[in-house]
């Protein structure tokens, strides 16, 4: 039962030895990833989180296929990457919708990419109902609000059904509000599709709203610092005491968690 | 009322250069034409002018496109009044320089086909020349764009000569190609070429790499990065490069057109001023104007039809 189980599950993630290194401008090199080592169980959520130069989005884009490694590898059920594949979709930042395309074909562009449209049409149709946005199906993206784009642009990722979905700050041009309702959309879609998700934020409530795992990085040398597996139920409360204690716990290691100062008297 | 005096005003204009086509006598410095030409066009744009106003009131887009263009035309009306005065009327210009409308009028109505012509061979060379630059400046750009080799080997010839205005190619297209026919071709279709190349080959380097990441991701192949994402993506630009290509081509055209070729707008221009026939130059130059402006009509409306999605991103 177990072993068939794991058989079914796809887009286990082992990352070894990985090491990246840049030269920049000035000639020098720079470390952006120090021996990371990793290893992602399929069908989990993942969260990197850390300051600005800890190397996690370097480290999204190696599992992507789009920067290859300058030693270690990242191998996705057992297969070195060395390229970007569909069985790993990519949400950027910015929702990137072909502005010359419609919302439909901007969905549809990855069948139409591998020449499998025709047989999975009702796919697409599926994927704009999920992710909300029937009626729109003939609409530009101009036309559309931030956060209907990125809907979208996660549609478009998604609807190649690929084992692993990789999120760089999907959420991050997005307004506070519009950011809360979706996550609670890509929770809905990692519960029903059972995609492997990695994803790389700045917010650490959102982290741990939607994680299994959250990675903890450092930056200066760039490192992996802490694992934490985040033992809550889903759904999640933003207020509820664990979650609370997990935030604070996650901060501290940030050192991020900030301090009251001492009064010299008290009266 | 307001509204449907502006929807009469072309008509006004034309009421007041036709009143002071009648009411005051030309100068007798004038050469007399054969037939009073000018009054022909005038009752033609009377009647014109007056049936628009009326069925404007029983076409409802057309009343609020009318209502907008209107006092434009009423104004056009005057102008031409105006240059009557100084020129028909009075001679304040010297006359055989400046003719008045009776003898440019005359060359169309009496050399009509000799300008239908002329008309139809610009319009050969400058379509053959048109699509062969544009087409070979695209398969040029493409390559520019997404080949660092080609870009490497061919780009500094295409810098060196491209900016070089085509028309000095005329004396050696002229020994090279067996007509001057095709030489003229050769020069419209170099002038396009260049503009064409280097907005395509710019347009696809600029594309936000973002773009070919996402296609690559999503599992795309080469040649779907270039035909299916940079391609479409440069299509802005690209057509950008076609506009400034279609008047480097008029240019070239005319100029072109000046060497040894037997029909043609700009040799019907220059072979009326050897004549000193300075009617014919601006029957020429009318006929000029117009067909500029349709041709980038034409081009405009087309852009519009593949540029559908630019629509509220982007106009120029």
């Amino acid at each position: 039962m177990v072993t068939e189980n794991k058989e079914q599950l796809k887009g286990a993630i082992h990352i070894e030895d990985l090491v990246k290194t840049f030269i920049s401008n000035e000639g020098e090199t720079v470390t952006a990833l120090n021996g990371v080592n990793l290893d992602i169980p399929p069908g989990s959520f993942v969260s990197l989180i850390g300051p600005s130069g800890c190397g996690k989005t370097t480290l999204l884009r190696q599992i992507a296929g789009l920067a290859t490694p300058t030693s270690g590898g990242v191998f996705v059920d057992g297969k070195k990457v060395t390229k970007p594949g569909a069985d790993r979709g990519f949400a950027f930042q910015q929702a990137t919708l072909f502005p010359w395309l419609n919302i439909r074909d901007n969905i549809a562009l990855g069948l139409k990419a591998r020449h499998i449209y025709k047989e999975h049409k009702q796919d697409v149709d599926e994927f704009i109902e999920t992710v909300g946005l029937k009626g729109f199906e003939k609409s530009y993206p101009h036309e559309l609000s931030g956060g209907m784009n990125q809907r979208a642009s996660l549609a478009r990722a998604l609807v190649g059904h690929p084992n692993i979905l990789l999120l760089d700050e999907p959420l991050g041009a997005l307004d506070a509000f519009t950011r809360m309702a979706m996550q609670d959309e890509i929770h809905r879609l990692w519960e029903t599709y059972k995609t492997t998700m990695v994803m790389v934020t700045h917010d650490v409530d959102e982290a741990l709203y939607l994680s299994n795992y959250v990675v903890v990085m450092k930056a200066r040398p760039s490192k992996i610092e802490q694992v934490i597996h985040i033992d809550l139920p889903f759904p999640r409360a933003r207020t509820q005491d664990l979650f609370v204690a997990y935030r604070k716990k996650i901060l501290e290691i940030l050192n991020f968690a900030g301090k009251i100062p001492e009064p010299e008297y008290y009266l | 009322m307001i509204n449907i005096l502006k929807r009469f005003l072309p008509f006004l204009g034309t009421v007041i250069a036709f009143l002071v086509h009648v009411l005051i006598e030309d100068d007798i410095e004038h050469p007399e034409a054969e037939d009073t030409y000018y009054s022909y066009f005038l009752y033609f744009f009377l009647t014109a002018t007056f049936i628009i106003g009326v069925v404007s009131f029983f076409l409802k887009n057309f009343r609020a496109k009318l209502e907008h263009s209107g006092p434009f035309w009423g104004g056009v009306g005057v102008v031409v009044a105006i240059i009557d005065i100084a020129i028909g009327k009075y001679a304040l210009l010297p006359v055989l320089f400046f003719p008045k409308y009776d003898n440019i009028l005359a060359m169309f109505f009496e050399g009509y086909d000799i300008i239908l012509k002329c008309i139809w061979h610009s319009t050969k060379l400058l379509v053959l020349g048109f699509v062969y630059g544009s087409v070979i400046g695209f398969i040029t750009g493409v390559f520019l764009g997404f080949s660092k080799k080609f870009n490497y080997w061919v780009n500094p010839y295409i810098k060196l000569i491209g900016p070089i205005p085509a028309t000095i190619w005329i004396p050696i297209s002229l020994t090279i190609f067996p007509t001057p026919f095709g030489a003229s071709v050769f020069i419209v279709a170099l002038s396009v070429w260049f503009s064409v190349a280097l907005m395509t080959s710019s347009a696809i380097q600029s594309v936000p790499k973002a773009y070919f990441e996402v296609s690559r991701t999503l599992g795309a192949s080469g040649a779907f990065q270039v035909f299916r994402v940079g391609i479409p993506a440069a299509m802005p630009s690209i057509f950008l490069g076609v506009f400034y290509g279609i008047i480097n081509a008029f240019l070239a055209l005319m100029t072109a057109e000046m060497f040894g070729a037997k029909y043609g707008i700009g040799w019907y221009i220059s072979w009326q001023k050897a004549m000193l026939v300075y009617s014919g130059v601006y029957a020429g130059i009318i006929v000029i104007a117009v067909y500029c402006m349709l041709i980038l009509t034409l081009l405009f409306k087309f852009r519009d039809k593949v540029l559908n999605w630019q629509k509220g991103t982007l106009k120029w």
